[in-house]
Order: structure tokens, then C-alpha cells, then sequence
């Protein structure tokens, strides 16, 4: 079972990074957001890093979107989900690798490229890292709420906006967190903690039920 | 292992497609379906392969201990589970990986239907016969005792449905199950055949009935 669930994972990295995958394309995406706010605000140091980790977790939230709207219709097209019906683990442990595998090719890359995209929007030291342990904290969540959409939309062609519309409404209470966190960290009267711990029970709650509702959308798509 | 079929109906979109299907399979055994286009043969596959619920009826499996019916089986369709990017070897090692109970490398698979050489081609490269084998070398890598071909033979060339001939035959020497809808005669010598009628014969009223 942890054999099937680790082939899982190492094909959907392999194709990630093949030709056709979506591998670095969500960090492009994310550097592009980034980069395109500064032009559009001027070059006002104390605006910018007052709402940088507001832009950096919406940037986070929209280039997650980029790549999940394949991650089950390019399976249930070519006929692969049929394989995985026929594999002898359930569809929700299914489900959780190829979530796992969604994350650590856009969710992890993300957090980890924060500190750095951060220099963009003028953050300083505490405040890079705040914002890259809350995307680290919250992008799991993401990926989970984008599993349900895009099982539900896996055998709809062109369903990438129908999934956008439909997971988006989802991820505010993330972004909220998120958001509130990453600006606790530097001045206020929250403490960093408070909303962090929140971010992390959101993250949870999204993988069980993600996991579930995701397998049972891809069970009975009729 | 021991498949029996009763009463089966599959229904689609509010269509009743076919019903009363029954049929009994033991080891060693094979099943032709036929029918004209569209008369429900991959439907039936389908529900058999666990991807559509059925209508009507009971499925029933004996022999395999604990195992679900979709984890006693190999499909082998038009949508031939193959990822475009990956090499042969790679795509037929994932799905050892995938179903368990591995039993020839993907190398020897590759070899016994004469695609040793495409081991190391991405699977875009191969033509559409080609991509049919790689799909049918997976019935190898892993050992399951019930195969379920949708259309084995459609774009193989002569030599290589002989092969498949074959491998079916010895398939079904070793106890296993085969079930292949299909236009062409297949070379399944005692074979049974299911011939799967249109349910247009259906009286209107009992359609209207299930509108209501």
C-alpha cells in the first residue's frame, strides 16, 4: 500500500518535470504577481511592505490554481484513473498522493521562493519569514480545497474556470489567516501565534475532508 | 477464481441500455461480447471494472479471499492509461508499482509482444498499434486473474494479434479469466459468447414507468 502511494507520487513529480508538466510554470506565475504590483502602486516603501504578505498570499492563492485543473483530468482523459481504481488501496489514499505531489511541486516551491519575492514588495527580515512559515503552514490547505473542485470538474473539458469559481469562495478563511498572521509578525495587537495555530487547523481540516469529498466526486462521476 | 453475473442492467443518462445480462465464468474460461455499436459492451466492461454502478442486478466473485473485483482485474480499453511523456518502461513499472503482484519486468513484457526496443521511448513516440501493445504488456507485469479487453484487437497488425492470441491462451491455461467485447472473431477457441440485444425490443410502457 505505502509502495502504491509512493509510485504515485513519484510519477506525478516526474511529470511535473517533463515536457507538457506544470513544474516551475505556478513559480513563474507567483514571481509575475509579485512583480507586477510594485508598477502598479509606485514606489512607495512604507505602502508595500505594509500589505507585501497581503500580495504574496494572494499571488500564492491564484498560482495554485495554475496546474489544478489537470490534476485529475489528465488522468480520468487518458484512462490512468482507471488504473487506480484497480489498485488495491482506496481512492482517498489515491487522492492524498497525488495532493501530496500537487504541493510539492507548486505549494512548497512557493514558500520556499517567499523570502526571496519578498525583497519585491520591500519586507523586511521578520516579516519574509513570517510570510514564508505561513505559506508553508497554509498552501497545504490550498492544494486540498483545489482537490474537491477539480475532481468535480475532472471530466468536464475546460473546466479550469468552472474550478476557479468554485474553489476560490473556498480559500478565504486561508487567505484570511494566512494574511493576518504574516502581518501579526510584524507589529500589532494579535500575537503571531494565535492566527498561525488557526492556519494550521485549517490546513488539517482541508486534508481530511478534501481527501474525502475529492475520492468520493472521482467514485461516482455519473 | 469464479465470476457470476445475474440479471444485470445498465442504465445511462435516464437510458436503459441493456438488461438481464447473466453469464458464469470459471477458471480457465472466456467470455466473447458482441454486439452492434453502441449496444453497451464497454458499458458492461465499465460496471465490471467498478467505474459505473449497475442499474439492476447482482455480481458475485468467489475464490479470491477478500479481494474487490476491481482488484482482480486488468482493463484494457480505447483510453489506454498511458502517460504520453513517460517512456514505456516507465509507464508499465508505475503500474507494477501501482496494482502489486509483479511477475515479469517490464523488459521481458515489452520483449514478448516485440516492443523490446521502445523500453526507453516516451510512449509519444509510438504509433497507435504500438501504444495498444505497451497497454496490453501491462497484462503482464502484474498477475490478475480476470482480463477485460475493450476491442484487443482494434489497430494491432496480424502478427501481433496472434501474440495476443497467445498470450490470452496461456492465460487461460494457468486458470485465469478472460472477458473481450469485440467486432472481430477473436481466435478464443471455446470461447462463450454474450450477444448484448439493443433494449429498444423493451415494451414503451415499462420506459414510461421508469420516467414516472
Amino acid at each position: 500500500m505505502i509502495r502504491a502511494v509512493l509510485a504515485l507520487i513519484a510519477r506525478d513529480l516526474r511529470l511535473a518535470g517533463r515536457v507538457g508538466g506544470s513544474g516551475a510554470l505556478s513559480l513563474v506565475f507567483f514571481l509575475m504577481i509579485v512583480a507586477l504590483v510594485p508598477f502598479a502602486l509606485g514606489p512607495d516603501l512604507n505602502l508595500l511592505s505594509r500589505i507585501g504578505p497581503a500580495i504574496l498570499w494572494l499571488a500564492a492563492v491564484l498560482s495554485t490554481l495554475i496546474g489544478l485543473d489537470r490534476l485529475f483530468q489528465a488522468d480520468e482523459e487518458d484512462g490512468s484513473l482507471d488504473l487506480m481504481t484497480a489498485a488495491p488501496v482506496p481512492l482517498e489514499l489515491v487522492v492524498l498522493a497525488k495532493v501530496t505531489a500537487h504541493w510539492l511541486t507548486t505549494g512548497l516551491p512557493l514558500a520556499l521562493a517567499a523570502p526571496l519575492f519578498g525583497l519585491l514588495v520591500a519586507l523586511d527580515g521578520t516579516a519574509m519569514g513570517a510570510t514564508a512559515l505561513t505559506l508553508l503552514a497554509g498552501t497545504p490547505a490550498l492544494s486540498f480545497i483545489g482537490a474537491v473542485g477539480a475532481a468535480l470538474t475532472a471530466s468536464i473539458r475546460r473546466g479550469g474556470l468552472i474550478l476557479a469559481v468554485l474553489v476560490l469562495p473556498l480559500m478565504i478563511p486561508t487567505l484570511i489567516f494566512g494574511v493576518s498572521a504574516a502581518q501579526a509578525a510584524s507589529g500589532g495587537t494579535v500575537p503571531f501565534f494565535v492566527p498561525l495555530a488557526v492556519l494550521a487547523a485549517l490546513t488539517l481540516i482541508a486534508a481530511v475532508v478534501g481527501t474525502l469529498a475529492a475520492a468520493a466526486a472521482l467514485r461516482w462521476p455519473e | 477464481m469464479r465470476l457470476s453475473v445475474d440479471n444485470l442492467a445498465c442504465r445511462r443518462a435516464g437510458r436503459r441500455i441493456f438488461s438481464n445480462v447473466a453469464f458464469a465464468l470459471g477458471p480457465g474460461d472466456a467470455l466473447a461480447v458482441t454486439g452492434r455499436n453502441g449496444a453497451g459492451k464497454s458499458s458492461l466492461l465499465a460496471i465490471l471494472s467498478g467505474r459505473l454502478r449497475p442499474d439492476a442486478g447482482r455480481i458475485a466473485l468467489s475464490g479470491v479471499g477478500e479481494a474487490s473485483l476491481p482488484e482482480c482485474l486488468h482493463a484494457v480499453g480505447h483510453r489506454d492509461g498511458l502517460k504520453a511523456s513517460l517512456t514505456a518502461g516507465e509507464n508499465l513499472l508505475f503500474a507494477q508499482r501501482l496494482l502489486g503482484a509483479p511477475r515479469s519486468t517490464p523488459r521481458d513484457a515489452l520483449g514478448r509482444l516485440g516492443l523490446g526496443h521502445a523500453h526507453d521511448l516516451p510512449v509519444a513516440y509510438l504509433s497507435a498499434g504500438q501504444r495498444r501493445r505497451v497497454a496490453l504488456a501491462r497484462l503482464l507485469v502484474c498477475a490478475r486473474p480476470l482480463w477485460l479487453l475493450d476491442e484487443p484487437t482494434a489497430a494491432l497488425d496480424t502478427a501481433s494479434q496472434a501474440a495476443l492470441a497467445g498470450l490470452m491462451a496461456e492465460h487461460r491455461a494457468g486458470g485465469g479469466l478472460v472477458i473481450a467485447a469485440t467486432h472481430q472473431p477473436l481466435d478464443l477457441s471455446g470461447a462463450d459468447e454474450l450477444r448484448i440485444e439493443a433494449a429498444a425490443a423493451a415494451p414503451v410502457a415499462e420506459a414510461l414507468e421508469d420516467w414516472a
